[in-house]
């Protein structure tokens, strides 16, 4: 692959740089990188970001619109978003940014022997830092299945750095928008017959030996959204057996319908509501997926997966997304969440403690 | 939910035939009338776990002793600070249990004495267990010693030269006496150390459930079990002993072991035999003082005085080994599996929790073996000489006349042999004409006696007696026998699985398919095919070698520590435990899911009818 400041593939083997891919972007190549199944796809760097605006000359009307701007104004606000994202969405790509986000679609395109469906997915610098969770800030569109698609969401993924809501968060927490930009993720679309999310821990309490599963039919956007209620399973994560497991409405699926090219939702039929979505040696490999991840990033992490159903057994598996977990992750490892005592339990912490000074 | 409760003692019916049963046994050991209301407030659970069948009057002796010393530990010598001992009763031929609890207001003052007594062994762990086995083997062998001959029918000439002036009855009555005595004396010595064993492994378990809350109790029993213990070793024995012969070339020497002596004298002969027999003979001694049932029953088979069991087992080994397979465990495997689970649980941990953890977990991997490897001493090499001594005194009265069956001593209680004997030495001493009265009183009483027990084996037991507590606390009771508020519910049907399927605890991970073979003797052993699920009452450790055919194990009985469990995570076996019912749900034949992560067996075919059911044949599984 040549180089080309305005795009990366998650495997050409360029650096992993957080300013130039933003969040979502840096961790795909981290996570191609180190080996992990990741759907194949590349990055609109942060440098066209600035290409653009700067050829736009929207700048200065940026900086204006905001400056001054009161958060706790809604309607203000609103106006001003909305403002922006016209802007940002009415003016014309430049020609040599178009050429390379078209090599880059083509050269994804060329890997199949027929067209798959992309996503595209917003990657803001600001998003997914560890100290910052602010996950669903910015957009994803999915089942894309042109270039002159692909073109026009990369466009919206950039105006929406500019929603209302990512406009009052920064103001609120005084994240500069001297620096702002995004980077724009290109990735083939995974044809998902179960998909969900995986964390290295349990965000009940924090237990770090623990994996927690959620998982649905169909594309993982439901289980993300919230708009299902997923399988959810929690598993020890030494021995990967199955700790506890309720089985979920999971009501609907989200899939891809091949004649329209569009995504439908199909209600999910009795049978298979009624039993788990995944089977256990399914669960086995994102598990063991999910772990990998966690070590290799050495921190719990919050991983999206899917199984796709274009893909055999065994070579199916895909992660998404792998992202530190930030509720639980600043705390000490292995500083247990408060715990009620364990009835009955005789107390011999201090007795044995004390004992063992001299016991070798 | 209302808790329902279970029968009460007066409450479950007398099977017809058993009328009067509590008569045969000591009287302290059946409910009172005189503590009727007393007794009916107290929850018993039967411990069927180690009494599975019903006792022949005799045979309580080892309820009485074993549960008797467990308590004696709890109560007087370690002053455990929230539990005393258990009481125990004998209702309608089966052990039930009352664990007692200490008063809240009183734990407090327990604690010093506590930790002073426990502090003491945890201390000087090794040597004092070094001296438990010198004074553990100090009683076996005097209890070899014990001889029960017939009477001669006059003094020997050098006694009235030596003026002993004592005719030989006193040695047969002390030694009856010893006999018990020694019994004993091993039984509170069994308890010396598993108490502490079970304190250690539990306060490691508390502290793993307290850093990882819902850790699967499987992780911390692996975390702590040694993968080299001493009740493996018999089998070890009988693999080496295999190995040997095929390395020798002796193996169209085993192909009728039931034949012993002949099989025996056939390896003698042999080329290279010599060797096999002397490598045999090491092994036998102590290794084959090794019961297929548990230790507590008279009619228990050990391998010494049953070798066509060993030399079986040996000669299936050799077949396994010609045949390519390997028989030995996967130690290395086992013992670098244990090394990452601690490591990776331990990672989790800050620096001053993986200090507590390898400090716990230090202890109670230094305790925890003799839980296991006692098994050994006490139940299989004391008792298998207990019994056999037992055997040679009944044999020696049936010969005088006492009782129809050569081992019909065991339809007396331990006292009633005692006044049994007395009248025995009576009757030869003075030289009564008609000889000792027994001949003319035990029979008719056995008789009714073996129609009692026979009529009460025809009932099961009732899981437990009278009002569960709200919850199950009590720390041994939910170790021991894995009696938990939940097992609790199950029993009382208040649980909330649902179908078909059989539930127990999930004893030891994986999921297996597979036809299953019902045990409900350990004489059926033999009918096990490669690959099978064995489904028992209950699993004893002498059946290891079976334990390298099958592909699963499910019980009715036993907790994360039931010997099943401890075989099945050692031979990385998928096991569920604790069911209640699998062995009269499940058929022979029927194809088995069984998964040792849920705890979850599911019956997927009907059982196999006609012919072909019981023999080795299978019909396919569905594809």
């Amino acid at each position: 692959m040549q180089t080309d400041p305005l795009l990366q593939f998650f495997d050409d083997g360029g650096t992993a740089d957080l300013s130039r891919l933003g969040g979502k972007g840096m961790s795909l190549v981290t996570m191609t990188d180190a080996g992990m199944p990741v759907p194949p796809g590349f990055i609109v760097t942060t440098a066209a970001y600035d290409l653009f605006i700067d050829q736009a000359h929207i700048r200065e009307d940026i900086h204006r619109l905001l400056d001054g701007l009161d958060p706790s104004l809604p309607a203000e606000v609103d106006n001003v978003s909305a403002e922006i994202r016209e802007e940002i969405c009415s003016r014309p790509v430049p020609e040599a940014l178009r050429e390379s986000t078209r090599s880059g679609y083509d050269s994804l395109q060329s890997r199949f022997p027929q067209t798959v469906p992309v996503a595209v997915r917003s990657s803001a610098t600001a998003e997914d830092l560890p100290d910052a969770s602010f996950a669903g800030q910015q957009d994803t569109y999915l089942w894309l299945c042109s270039f002159a698609d692909v073109s026009e969401h990369i466009r919206k993924c950039w105006a929406s750095l500019y929603t209302s809501r990512a406009i009052i968060y920064r103001l609120k927490n005084g994240i500069p928008e001297d620096d702002l930009s995004m980077g724009v993720v290109v990735q083939k679309m995974v044809n998902a017959r179960v998909a969900g999310v995986a964390m290295t821990l349990d965000p009940g309490n924090g237990d770090r030996s623990k994996i927690t599963i959620d998982a649905s039919y169909g594309l993982g956007e439901t289980v993300v959204s919230g708009t299902v209620t997923p399988d959810h399973l929690k598993l020890d994560k030494v021995t990967l057996s199955v700790v506890s497991q309720h089985i979920g409405a999971k009501q609907m699926e989200l899939i891809p319908d091949a004649g329209s090219k569009t995504l439908h939702e199909h209600p999910v039929e009795a049978e298979r509501r009624d039993r788990l979505c995944l089977t256990p040696e399914e669960l086995t490999t994102v598990a063991t997926m999910a772990k990998r991840a966690e070590k290799h990033y050495g921190l719990p992490q919050d991983v999206e997966w899917a199984l796709d159903a274009d893909l055999p057994a065994g070579e199916n598996l895909m992660l998404l997304q792998a992202r530190p977990e930030t509720v639980h992750a600043n705390r000490a490892p292995g500083e247990p969440a408060p715990t009620a005592a364990i009835s009955g339990a005789i107390d011999l912490s201090s007795l044995t403690a004390s004992m063992l000074k001299n016991f070798t | 939910m209302p808790m329902k409760s279970f029968p009460k003692p007066s409450d479950l019916a007398v099977p017809a035939g058993a009328e009067g049963w509590e008569e045969i046994y000591p009287y302290y050991l059946v409910f009172q009338d005189a503590l009727r209301d007393a007794e009916d407030q107290k929850f018993w659970f039967c411990d069927s776990q180690h009494w599975p069948t019903v006792f022949k009057p005799f045979e309580t002796i080892g309820g009485e002793f074993a549960v008797k010393c467990l308590g004696q530990y709890n109560a007087r010598h370690l002053l455990i600070p929230n539990a005393d001992g258990i009481e125990f009763r004998v209702h309608l031929g089966y052990l039930y249990m009352s664990p007692i609890p200490v008063a809240p207001e009183k734990i407090a003052a327990r604690l010093p004495e506590f930790e002073r007594r426990i502090g003491h062994y945890f201390q000087n762990w090794d040597s004092m267990l070094e001296q438990w086995k010198i004074k553990v083997r100090a009683t076996i062998d005097e209890m070899e010693s014990l001889t029960f001959a017939k009477l001669p029918d006059k003094v020997p000439m050098e006694d009235i030269l030596s003026g002993k002036a004592k005719d030989g009855s006193e040695v047969l009555l002390e030694n009856y006496d010893r006999l018990i005595q020694l019994a004993y004396q091993n039984w509170q010595y069994h308890f010396e150390f598993l108490n502490l064993g079970y304190i250690a492994y539990l306060d490691f378990f508390n502290y793993c459930k307290e850093v990882f809350p819902d850790i699967p109790d499987q992780s911390i029993a692996m975390m702590v079990q040694g993968v080299d213990m001493e009740l493996f070793r018999p089998d070890d024995e009988l693999k080496t002993l295999a190995h040997l012969a095929v390395e020798l070339g002796l193996q169209e020497q085993f192909n009728a072991p039931h034949e012993v002596t002949a099989t025996l004298e056939g390896i003698t002969g042999a080329s290279g035999g010599e060797r096999w027999i002397a490598r045999y003979e090491e092994a036998k001694d102590p290794w084959f003082n090794f019961t297929v049932g548990n230790g507590f029953y008279g009619h228990d088979k050990y391998w010494k005085d049953h070798q066509d069991i060993p030399l079986g087992y040996i000669a299936d080994y050799i077949r396994r080994l010609d045949a390519g397979e390997s028989i030995m465990r996967p130690k290395e495997a086992l013992i670098e599996e244990k090394e990452r689970v601690i490591g990776e649980y331990r990672d989790f941990l800050d620096t001053e929790s993986a200090a507590m953890f390898d400090a716990k977990r230090g202890l109670a991997a230094t305790a925890y073996p003799y839980v296991e490897n006692h098994n050994f001493y006490i139940e299989h090499w004391t008792m298998g000489v207990f019994w056999r001594k037992v055997r040679e005194l009944s044999r020696m009265m049936y010969a005088e006349g006492f009782w129809p069956e050569p081992d019909d001593l065991l339809y007396l209680n331990r006292n009633e042999v005692r006044d049994a004997l007395f009248d025995l030495v009576t009757g030869w001493g003075v030289g009564a004409p008609q000889g000792p009265i027994g001949p003319y009183h035990w029979p008719a009483i056995i008789e009714r006696r073996r129609k009692i027990v026979s009529a009460l084996k025809t009932a099961r037991p009732a899981p437990a007696l009278n009002t569960p507590p709200e919850s199950i606390t009590e720390p041994f009771t939910r170790m021991l026998w894995g009696i938990t508020t939940e097992q609790v519910q199950q029993w009382l049907g208040n649980d909330e699985s649902t179908g078909d399927g059989i539930r127990g605890m999930a004893a030891s991970a994986g999921t297996v398919e597979g036809y299953a073979r019902v045990i409900h003797d350990a004489d059926q052993l033999s009918e096990i095919q490669q690959d099978e699920i064995l489904v028992a009452t209950i699993t004893a450790p002498s059946w290891g070698p079976v334990f390298g055919k099958i592909s699963a194990t499910v019980t009715d009985i036993g907790g994360m520590m039931s010997h099943a469990a401890i075989v099945c995570r050692e031979y990385g076996l998928p096991a569920v435990t604790g069911t209640g019912n699998a062995s009269t749900t499940i058929k022979t034949g029927q194809y088995l899911r069984v998964n040792g992560a849920t705890g979850e067996v599911e019956i997927l075919t009907p059982p196999v009818q006609g012919p072909g059911a019981h023999s080795h044949q299978h019909v396919e599984a569905p594809a």
